[in-house]
């Protein structure tokens, strides 16, 4: 459904914007209907970066993104309207994403300004009614409060709720949990879980692994901008291959196991010094494995 | 005993009334342990902690009594507690950027800190120097601005400053929370390193993220809505907990190894309740699944055995 080819995305940065930073090097994914693909990585892997080029918040520098065979980039006007129908996002601070002066379900009333005019009050309300239903809320509950009346998983849960009224076929959901307790985060992650079923195709740009392996059913690794592994969750997780995932996998707080008992293999390339003497020259082909399953080798990065 | 809080409560002004945060905290810290402080947004943790080194001006002591190494901490004065600050009881605070001045360079930054104590830093240089090592640190980080150091790097010259002078008690408010997870796990076993070697006495770890507080803890203290749930050394919250809140909040925690085709976790239904009126009895009961008539009453926090507390009826 989406596909992104060999996108590359350099910020100019520094004072005149007169460096470059590759933020995004050579990646290369798709997601299907009805499959959960998780963007693995650190701060300042290009993450968000990616999701924000697919939402057209930002310019593809090189390669492009194609959306059931249509570049993306060349979209404008109408058909980027029905884009926009079709794609939607959900970020990580849902306090930030509401305005406070005015009341939470204002997300729905812009929304019906803008695509669908020519509804009835009545038609539009049971639309709405359905689609929280759809995010297990209670219209009572949300609707008519302002935003700091509600809990992040409520307001968290309006915004996919919003996505959900367009019909969406692929929603870019980045960071969404990040800033929910544990208690409520399991159940937008349900959420998650129970569209996918229905048809939908999600991006999680997630920096946790645990939530990553939990609802998706391709992983991919990032680092600095590039891919280094991806391959379906059991096969990156089950069987990591590059020596960052594996050192991920191990940093990871798990409830059973101790660290001490986890030995980090060293990854030439994650200390700070490696990081100042890295350059994109070192940055090495992604070999397939095993079916579906690639891995970056290089002659920094030892694979085995 | 290095750290006894008896009866604390410490509630915040609001026009609407009392915001009743820590009601009632009885609990001890031994010499060496690192005790885990866990709940949800909102449940008091923060509260606590902060209470025990500096309350700001919203925040109001209503009672209780705190002791460390045997002598009273006057909390709720402001000026008296000037004297235990940063020598006796020093905090890591939430977000290592804002904690650092950011015009002043790291070593200009600690003078001034260590000049409001009475200190001059030549004293303490080499040690300063010698713990930034430890770290990882270059010593080069003294010439630099706050901007030029990254998060995880930020939050180490935090944590080396905030124990410079050897602290009773070090309190670390969620200071994993903002860092990537390999640097997650550095930070938090630098903290076990820190009282393995002495630098501090005894810790209070504040965070959500119990799986973290499993690492590094010897103990953890389970708070819900401004009360004391359970505390119990933290390989029993993790593998026996008694109390229902401690319970549901396990299982709703996703692990590496779970996903969501073979094995769906579930979420807590409901939300903490308000802490301007807090609900009488149980503060848990409106959510939990094993609720019955006895819940209306509140339960005590007592001992079930040995160093294992909770407050439960269903438990007892």
């Amino acid at each position: 459904m989406l596909t992104l080819d060999t996108c590359c995305k350099t910020y100019r940065v520094g004072s005149f914007g007169g460096g470059e930073l590759q933020a995004v090097r050579n990646v290369s994914l798709d997601v299907g209907a009805g499959e959960v693909v998780s963007l693995i990585g650190e701060s300042g892997s290009g993450k968000s970066t990616i999701g924000k080029m697919i939402l057209r918040l930002l310019r593809v520098t090189r390669g492009n993104i194609r959306f059931e065979g249509t570049d993306i980039a060349t979209l404008g006007g109408k058909d980027l309207r029905t884009y926009y129908g079709d794609v939607q996002g959900v970020f990580q601070d849902p306090f930030s994403s509401y305005n406070p002066i005015f009341k939470a379900d204002r997300v729905f009333t812009l929304l019906r300004g803008e695509h669908f005019s020519g509804l009835s009050g009545s038609e539009w309300s049971t639309r709405l009614q359905s689609a929280l239903e759809d995010v297990s809320l209670n219209p009572g509950d949300v609707l008519g409060k302002y935003p700091h009346q509600l809990s992040g998983g409520q307001l968290q849960r309006m915004l996919i709720a919003r996505a959900l009224l367009l019909d969406i076929r692929l929603l870019v959901a980045d960071e969404i949990i990040s800033m929910l307790d544990a208690s409520t985060r399991i159940d937008v992650l349900n959420l998650l879980g129970d569209l996918k079923s229905r048809g939908l195709g999600v991006l999680f740009i997630t920096h946790d692994l645990s939530l990553g392996n939990y609802i998706s059913d391709r992983t991919v690794i990032l680092r600095r901008g590039s891919v280094v592994e991806v391959g379906t969750t059991e096969q990156v997780f089950g069987n990591p291959l590059h020596l960052y995932t594996r050192s991920l996998l191990a940093s990871v707080p798990q409830l059973h196991t101790k660290w001490k008992d986890i030995e980090i293999e060293l990854d030439p390339g994650t200390t700070d010094a490696d990081v100042d003497a890295w350059s994109p020259a070192d940055d090495g082909v992604l070999v397939e494995i095993e079916p579906g399953h690639l891995v970056r080798s290089s002659n920094q990065d030892r694979t085995s | 005993m290095s750290l006894r809080v008896d009866g604390l409560r410490v509630y915040y002004r609001s026009l609407n009334g009392d915001v009743k945060a820590v009601d009632g905290a009885t609990f001890e810290i031994a010499d060496g342990e690192i005790m885990g402080l866990a709940g949800e947004s909102g449940c008091g943790k923060s509260t606590l902690g902060k209470s025990l080194i500096r309350m700001d001006a919203r925040m109001r002591f209503v009672e209780g009594r705190v002791e460390l190494d045997g002598r009273e901490l006057p909390i709720w004065d402001d000026r008296k507690m000037n004297a235990y600050r940063f020598t006796d009881v020093s905090i890591i605070p939430q977000y290592a950027l804002s904690a650092l001045n950011p015009t002043r360079k790291i070593g200009a930054l600690a003078t001034e800190l260590l000049a409001a104590r009475g200190i001059a830093l030549d004293e303490v240089m080499q040690e300063f120097k010698r713990r930034l090592k430890l770290v990882g640190l270059p010593e080069s980080v003294l010439e630099r601005f706050p901007i030029e150091l990254s998060g995880g790097m930020r939050q180490r010259v935090v944590m080396v400053l905030s124990s410079l002078l050897d602290p009773s008690l070090l309190i670390a408010d969620e200071v994993t929370s903002a860092l990537d997870v390999s640097t997650q796990r550095a930070v938090s076993e630098l903290l076990v390193e820190f009282r393995d070697r002495g630098f501090v006495k005894s810790m209070i770890v504040i965070t959500h993220d119990l799986s973290v507080l499993y690492q590094i803890a010897d103990t953890i203290l389970v708070m819900y809505a401004g009360k004391l749930a359970e505390k119990a050394p933290a390989e029993t919250i993790i593998e026996a907990p008694v109390h229902p809140y401690t319970q549901l909040l396990l299982s709703s925690l996703p692990e590496v190894g779970i996903r969501y085709a073979e094995k769906r976790l579930s979420g807590i239904p409901g939300r903490p309740p308000s802490l301007l009126d807090p609900p009488s009895g149980c503060r848990f009961r409106t959510r939990c699944p094993f609720a019955w008539e006895q819940c209306g009453d509140e339960p005590a926090f007592k001992d079930l055995a040995p160093g294992h507390a909770a407050a439960c009826w269903k438990a007892a």
